[in-house]
């Protein structure tokens, strides 16, 4: 038998149910082997081994006891953007590099009461600003397939801690992309569910009407088991869907004979590189000879996507961010002269400057005399690539595209080009201003780095995207590559 | 000569028992931040949840004015920073209030009547606190208010006098309090006011440069703030300068506005939708339920209350001001049977204790059913005027009941003639030049004459004698 840890989610839900591993095993491999290779990737900000060592004995007390879910004992991480009560939450950011939350977001929340074991809390970009990791306090993650390269953002510790085995299953958010991304980056599966599916209680908000909680594992069949604990509706989230939560492992092996994948023209067009256009279309191939169609749609307003969400995204986390003042939590600045040198010295050095950029742009936005040529106006273009996707959806099950516009960059190597940086996100940022759920699953090797093939459903069609890449999955390997070295 | 041009900006704490984005009490003078939530407090990851009982209480008000509610109302942000507004903003409602324009009218002093269009009202939530004098050098926040429901209610700029003013602000609490959505308590913060006021010379149709008179919270300082601002800007015209737009802060201890900040100062509120919360809609169904729901309003009640108990529209005005004393008058007047004896002991004695004390008609010593049971002694002819003062105050005193006190005391009046006839007989035998002059004089000036009779037997009387009865005894007594 394999190493523990090289077991999937599910793998490891069966060997728990057999009894064949206990829980403490479990955890004790993947603990052991974020401690071995952490130092090197930086994937966790901090590392819960009491609490997870003690979670695991609970979990195997309650499965010889009998009081045991399906999930008990397998463990998880937490982006460290999900507040957990008792252990600290920076989201990233020396403005909370001190900060304990006194409470459980939801979607942890949902993972205990499961009784899944977490590890832990995930590097991230700063307020899960970014699309490299490279925008956090804590420092970047490396991507474990070549550690010279970033494993993408803002998820990238949860990405790169799957990808390198030390855990099975991640929490993460998207933005604009940082779940999809990152998981294209580091060969593994990642799903963004459609706004509104998993509640944001207790996730610290970038762009409120953005931001989405989700998922990273190895395999759309682990996603099916992990979205089925976080989706729900949950009354302290307004914007959270009264919508019953399916059995997303049921469809799983469903036929995709007869379904109809569309490819927007607008995504295949001649800015997609040779290499990535040949490993868009082995999974395509894969897909048709799995029985579905493809069709060629129009997204006609995509190209709009990036800079709508550069001005939507800011104007919401100008707001948002607003909170951390050095006032109730977080870092203050030292002896204060007043309330406004409290204010401008806790902010000026406690946010990184990527999200002072974003905090700019976006009161810049907002304010009087500008709101209507920015703010208003993306909003629009909002509505028109929401209407786009719709339009599209009505005559295909899926969108399909990829989900990067090349393989992982190194590290440093956008540094100075917030705009390169930004168009990172070309491929995947429509997708939150529709509200959609996307996944992005593992696609041929380049270069002997991972890509991925991004799937579009329509909304709270997360069971379509699920079925579609197990369905790849089942009839591939690609999920299954390793980054070597380790 | 100058014209005065007011708008009111009218901020009521509704009254639902928990905030209305989180389940903390709303309830007044806890122990600092302890009824300060996770949300309250503005923590990382938390979001606002809609209290849907301030819905139902600003579109009462809404109803209440005949004004257009809106069917979808939208939260938005109002970003500014300050210690005692945790999240960095203020979550309210700006282009989409939950009630639109609507109207409502005022009674002057010379009795016409004026109708005052209402802007809108819309929701927001309350900041916290700053206390200042706590800590030595540094300033504390209290989060309790943080996060309190408030409607805020904008008049159109078309009151003219700072009477007016107050005569508005009084409607608008006359409502807030009819239907129960607000105490209403000006000392305790849940009703404030921002006064925008300008000037303008008599005739103009311009309007004038405004300043805004910041959280005035009593009627008094209401008319006095805004007395005090025109003057302010009399004088400035007067001296051939300008008034700056600005927001002023109104110092009752020295009769005075100061500068809080200029227009260039004022902040870009930099207004959003709240991406936290979805647009409200409310369906006909839930405005229509309101509206079954609404109690009687003051208007309505004062005309009921002229032709039910034959009141004047005076004195009708007075009592329906106040919903509790309306209520407690009406209790008096049902019970008694006696409105305009009701209305003058309510208005004459009560009211007019209630201002020396300050006290609230709900918890005063003498109850409706006791005023009631004293009026019923005064129409059986147990008291009169006089003794029925004194039962009044002992009961005010809370000697006891009122047949109780008039026992104790001995003051049922005497109406037996034959023993008034005896205390008639004694008097003038006790005054024989009085009874002298009373004889020789003229018949206009004997009724004058006759209350000195009359104030001598009430006297020996101890006041119970019958006022009636002596008059008639010692008239034909002192003619025969």
């Amino acid at each position: 038998m394999s190493d523990i840890t090289d077991l999937s989610f599910s793998e490891l839900k069966k060997m728990l149910q057999k009894k064949s591993l206990s829980s403490t095993e479990i955890t004790t491999a993947f603990l052991d082997r974020i401690e071995s290779l952490n130092p090197e990737l930086n994937t966790f900000i901090t590392i819960t081994r009491d609490e997870a060592m003690q979670s695991a004995k609970n979990a195997d007390k309650a499965i010889s006891r009998g009081t045991a879910t399906a999930y008990t004992g397998i463990p998880i991480a937490h982006k460290d953007l999900f507040c957990t009560d008792g252990v600290l939450t920076t989201c990233g950011s020396k403005i909370l590099s001190n900060f304990v939350a006194p409470y459980d977001a939801h979607v942890v929340s949902r993972c205990k009461a499961a009784g899944l074991v977490s590890l832990g809390k995930l590097n991230m970009d700063e307020f899960a600003m970014g699309s490299s990791n490279e925008n956090s306090y804590f420092g970047p993650v490396r991507n474990p397939w070549d550690k010279t390269r970033v494993p993408g953002g803002s998820s990238g510790g949860s990405a790169a801690a799957v990808a390198a085995k030390l855990t099975p299953l991640a929490t993460a958010t998207d933005t604009g992309g940082s779940i999809r991304q990152p998981a294209a980056f580091t060969g593994t599966s990642g799903l963004k569910p459609t706004y509104g599916r998993v509640s944001r209680f207790g996730m610290i908000a970038y762009a409120s009407s953005l931001d989405q909680g989700g998922l990273i594992a190895h395999t759309a069949e682990d996603l099916a088991h992990g979205l089925g604990l976080i989706a729900g509706h949950d009354s302290r989230d307004s914007t959270s869907a009264e919508l019953p939560v399916p059995d997303y492992t049921e469809v799983l092996s469903d036929s995709l004979a007869g379904k109809v994948i569309g490819l927007p023209k607008q995504f295949f067009d001649a800015n997609l590189n040779t290499a990535m256009r040949n490993a868009m279309d082995a999974v395509l191939d894969v897909l048709k000879s799995l029985g579905a169609t493809t069709v060629e749609i129009s997204l006609n307003h995509v190209a709009e996507a990036i800079p709508a969400y550069y001005v939507i995204a800011p104007a919401e986390a100008s707001s948002n961010l607003s909170r951390f003042d050095g006032v109730r939590f977080g870092y203050r600045a030292d002896k204060p002269t007043d309330v406004l040198d409290l204010y401008e010295r806790s902010r000026s050095e406690g946010f990184g400057s990527e999200v002072k950029r974003r905090i700019l742009i976006g009161t810049y936005a907002l304010s009087e005399g500008y709101y209507d040529a920015y703010y208003k106006k993306a909003q629009q273009i909002r509505r028109l690539i929401r209407d786009d996707f719709n339009r599209a959806l009505a005559s295909c099950d899926l969108i399909f595209g990829p989900s990067t516009p090349s393989t992982a960059f190194g590290i440093g190597e956008k540094n100075s080009d917030p705009v390169s940086m930004y168009l990172e996100d070309i491929y995947t940022v429509a997708t939150n201003l529709a509200g959609l759920p996307g996944g992005s699953f593992q696609a041929p090797l380049v270069n002997g780095l991972p890509t991925g093939y991004q799937l579009t459903g329509p909304a709270f069609g997360e069971s379509i995207i699920l079925n579609a890449a197990y369905q790849v999955q089942t009839a591939t390997d690609w999920h299954r590559l390793n980054p070597g070295g380790l | 000569m100058y014209e005065a041009v007011i708008g009111l900006e009218v901020h009521v704490q509704l009254s639902t028992n928990s905030k209305i984005f989180s389940g903390s009490s709303t309830d007044f003078g806890a122990e600092p931040n302890s009824q300060a939530s996770l949300i309250d407090l503005g923590m990382p990851g938390v979001l606002p949840v809609p209290n849907a009982k301030a819905f139902e209480m600003a579109v009462k008000f809404g109803l209440a004015i005949d004004a257009e509610i809106g069917q979808k109302s939208i939260f938005d942000r109002k970003n500014y920073f300050y210690p005692d507004l945790p999240k960095g903003y203020q979550i309210s409602q700006f282009e989409k209030p939950i009630v639109g324009p609507g109207r409502v009218l005022i009674s002057l002093e010379d009795g016409t009547k004026k109708t005052i269009n209402v802007t809108r009202a819309h929701l927001e939530e309350d900041a916290g606190k700053s206390i200042h004098d706590a800590f030595d050098g540094m300033t504390g926040v209290d989060l309790n208010r943080a996060g309190t429901p408030l409607l805020e209610i904008v008049s159109e700029p078309e009151l003219r006098s700072a009477k007016e003013a107050v005569a508005y602000l009084k409607v608008i609490h006359s409502i807030v309090r009819y239907l129960d959505i607000s105490d209403g308590n000006m000392a305790e913060g849940s009703m404030r006011c921002d006064c925008n006021v300008s000037i303008r010379p008599e005739g103009s149709a311009t309007l004038g440069t405004r300043t805004e008179i910041k959280n005035v919270n009593s009627f008094r300082f209401v008319e006095k703030a805004i007395n005090t601002e025109i003057n302010r800007q009399i004088d400035i015209l007067e001296d051939g300068g300008r008034v700056i737009q600005e927001t002023r802060l109104y110092d009752p201890d020295r009769e005075e506005t100061r500068s809080m900040r200029s227009k260039e100062e004022a902040n870009d509120y930099r207004y959003f939708p709240d991406p936290d919360l979805l647009p409200v809609v409310l369906d006909d169904s839930f405005i229509e339920t309101c509206r079954v729901n609404l109690p009687e309003l003051p208007e309505a009640r004062k005309a009921r209350y002229i032709s039910e108990y034959g009141i004047t529209d005076y004195d009708a005005g007075v009592l329906v001001a106040d919903r509790d004393v309306a209520d407690y008058f009406a209790e008096v007047a049902n019970t008694s049977g006696e409105g305009k004896l009701a209305a003058n002991w309510v208005m004459g004695s009560i009211l007019a204790e209630l201002n020396q004390t300050g006290g609230s008609i709900t918890n005063f010593s003498v109850t409706a059913r006791q005023l009631s049971h004293l009026i019923g002694r005064i129409k059986d002819n147990t008291l009169n005027s006089k003794t029925a003062k004194t039962v009044f105050e002992a009961l005010l005193a809370g000697e006891g009941e009122v047949d109780a006190i008039i026992e104790f005391k001995g003051l049922v009046q005497v109406t037996d003639t034959g023993a008034i006839e005896v205390i008639v007989d004694e008097v003038i035998a006790e005054n024989p030049d009085q009874v002298a002059n009373y004889r020789a004089a003229s018949e206009d000036k004997k009724s004058k004459m006759l209350g000195f009779f009359v104030g001598q037997v009430m006297k020996k009387s101890q006041g119970k004698a019958n006022p009636q009865a002596v008059n008639q005894i010692l008239s034909s007594k002192l003619s025969g």
